[in-house]
């Protein structure tokens, strides 16, 4: 066996067997892609609960084929009782209450979920409208179409897949590099191996494949459970630049775990510290959810971090359908951040603990 | 072929870290087949020797020259010939003694059956599949020490190989390293143990504050300065006060 597969056999051997970085570090990205694809499965369609209360002509002269079309969204509950009725909505179990009082439509509604309110009043002024078009019997004067930007398949699968495939990338990558630094260093293979006729290049190239390896196989496994109809995620023409994006995105984030393993002295301060690193990064960079609702400066402080612009090219090619485009300038930018950072690393580098 | 040049070629190492002068000025020779202790009390300098010797340290003055090369810059073709046994814990994480060695073995070049048999020549062949963390103190040393043969080295250097060990290993490691010697190797030997050095080493040098006080046989050592044995010797030579 020559030194660089023997190398990279010892690494992959002493990453499988330690059940704990297997977990954290393969299973558990994983682990938020199932729940939170399960979680957030269909959110274009929102449907709501109406109880109505007496007769209400423009619902109950509405005809048969559009009220049909209605039930997608719309689920109507009859009721005698308005009290009763009201406190359904009070408390969570319907979304509006509706009566008719004197040719005048009333409709109640909570104001603890913007979401819905605003769902369910849309929803009332344009039956109301198509009722007050129709009673003119004349053609309505102005009509309105909309439609979504994205592809017809846009779920919420396709913006979560490159966000927390992207976080499970930059926790594998940093956490093996840290790890095998201040492991090798405390346990003086570091000085073992610069005793041996091996190449430093031999040694680091063997870390760098593992790490490769490693990260496609998440990438298989993320694209895999993805792919599957319960989730249902598309892959648009150029997924597959997602590989060259991922390998960049690789050596950026083991150069932050280099920086980290150069600074700690044990094992667990560098877990530490990848944490405090790795978690926050992964909010800012809109891993897990978008990031436009945060403040101006925490957006323009995302534009430093790797892992925005990794997760925002994963997600133009994997899920927007761009090309070369959108990946080329975050490629070169992750390699230059890992040159900049494994620059700094190899200042703070040290053979011993003392 | 022989080749008269000395194992071990020490001319006027300097070290300096900070205000501290860890090494000032050491000269010594080892021949061919020689079995050699570098004895020293705590900060003695004897790490930092050690370290310039087999080419972890760039020295700030003087030089070593192992089997004819110097040690620094770093030689690859100079480290197929010489052997280092650092400390007993210097294992990869989570393998087993044979994956061990294997890996040793193969930044050798070294194929998987004469690693095979080291491990049996040090009597871990039934420990093969232990991990490094499972094996006692004595085993962990034996494998440390075949690791650090497994190329066949001409030279070998071994850190305080018996430290934590019970006499009954203690014991079994001298036997071993004995047969290393005889089989025609210069070892180079760092201890505590008097007692160690005085059945093991040919010549030991003595160094306290950054020089070799004293370098010759045990025995020569002993009667020289009329004593009993070498740990008088040493007790004398560098003083009965405490070291960090």
């Amino acid at each position: 066996m020559t030194a660089f597969r023997s190398l990279s056999r010892a690494m992959t051997l002493g990453l499988l067997r330690d059940r704990t970085a297997v977990f954290f570090t393969l299973l558990f990205p994983l682990l938020f892609l199932a729940l939170f694809g399960a979680l957030f499965q269909s959110d274009s369609l929102t449907k709501s609960t109406w109880v109505q209360v007496g007769d209400v002509a423009v619902l109950d002269d509405m005809p048969d084929e559009e009220l049909a079309a209605l039930s997608d969204v719309l689920t109507l509950v009859k009721s005698a009782d308005r009290e009763a009725a009201l406190e359904d909505v009070r408390q969570g179990d319907a979304d509006a209450a509706v009566w008719e009082e004197d040719g005048r439509i009333e409709m109640r509604y909570s104001a603890a979920d913007a979401t819905t309110a605003g769902t369910v009043q849309g929803l009332m002024q344009s039956i109301v409208q198509s009722a007050n078009v129709a009673a003119t019997g004349q053609p309505p004067a102005f009509e309105l179409a909309t439609d979504q930007v994205e592809d017809k398949s846009v779920k919420p699968i396709q913006y979560l897949t490159p966000g927390l495939l992207g976080w499970a990338i930059a926790q594998g990558a940093a956490y093996m590099s840290a790890f095998t630094l201040v492991n090798w260093r405390k346990k003086r293979i570091l000085r073992r191996l610069w005793l041996a006729p091996v190449s430093p290049g031999t040694v680091i190239g063997a870390r760098v494949g593992v790490s490769l390896a490693i990260a496609f196989l998440q990438v298989a496994i993320f694209v895999g459970v993805a792919c599957i109809p319960f989730y249902g995620l598309h892959l648009t023409g150029y997924w597959w630049l997602a590989l060259p994006l991922v390998a960049t995105g690789t050596l950026a984030f083991m150069s932050i775990g280099l920086l980290i393993g150069a600074w700690a002295k044990t094992e667990e301060a560098a877990n530490g510290a990848l944490q405090l690193v790795i978690l926050p990064m992964a909010f800012v960079s809109g891993s897990f959810f978008p990031n436009d609702a945060m403040p101006s400066w925490l957006r323009t402080l995302s534009n430093i971090l790797p892992l925005k612009h990794l997760t925002q090219a994963l997600q133009d090619v994997l899920s927007r359908g761009q090309g070369w485009g959108a990946a080329l300038p975050t490629l070169g930018g992750l390699l230059l951040f890992a040159a900049v950072l494994t620059a700094l690393a190899s200042r703070l580098f040290r053979w011993d603990d003392a | 072929m022989t080749d008269d040049t000395a194992a071990i070629a020490v001319e006027g190492l300097r070290k300096r870290y900070g205000d501290v002068q860890a090494v000032d000025g050491v000269t010594f020779e080892v021949r061919r087949g020689e079995f050699y202790g570098i004895l020293g009390p705590n900060g003695a300098g004897k790490t930092t020797t050690m370290e310039m010797i087999e080419g972890l340290r760039e020295p700030d003055e003087g030089s070593a020259r192992l089997l004819g090369q110097p040690s620094w810059p770093r030689d690859p073709a100079l480290l197929r010939r010489i052997g280092v046994q650092l400390q007993a814990s210097a294992f990869f994480d989570k393998l087993t003694a044979r994956e061990q060695i294997h890996t040793f073995a193969a930044l050798y070049g070294v194929g998987t059956e004469r690693a095979d048999a080291m491990l049996e020549s040090v009597g871990l062949a039934e420990k093969r599949d232990v991990r490094d963390n499972k094996l006692s103190g004595g085993q962990a040393q034996r494998l440390s020490i075949a690791c650090a043969l497994v190329h066949d080295p001409e030279l070998l250097f071994l850190d305080e190989p018996t430290t934590g060990l019970d006499p009954q290993a203690r014991r079994n490691l001298w036997d071993l390293l004995r047969q290393i010697n005889s089989a025609g190797r210069t070892v180079v030997l760092t201890t505590h143990y008097l007692d160690e050095a005085e059945t093991l080493c040919d010549r030991v040098a003595i160094m306290d504050a950054g020089r070799i006080l004293r370098v010759g046989r045990p025995a020569d050592l002993v009667a020289e300065l009329g004593v009993h044995n070498l740990e008088d010797v040493f007790l004398q030579l560098t003083g009965r006060e405490y070291r960090e």
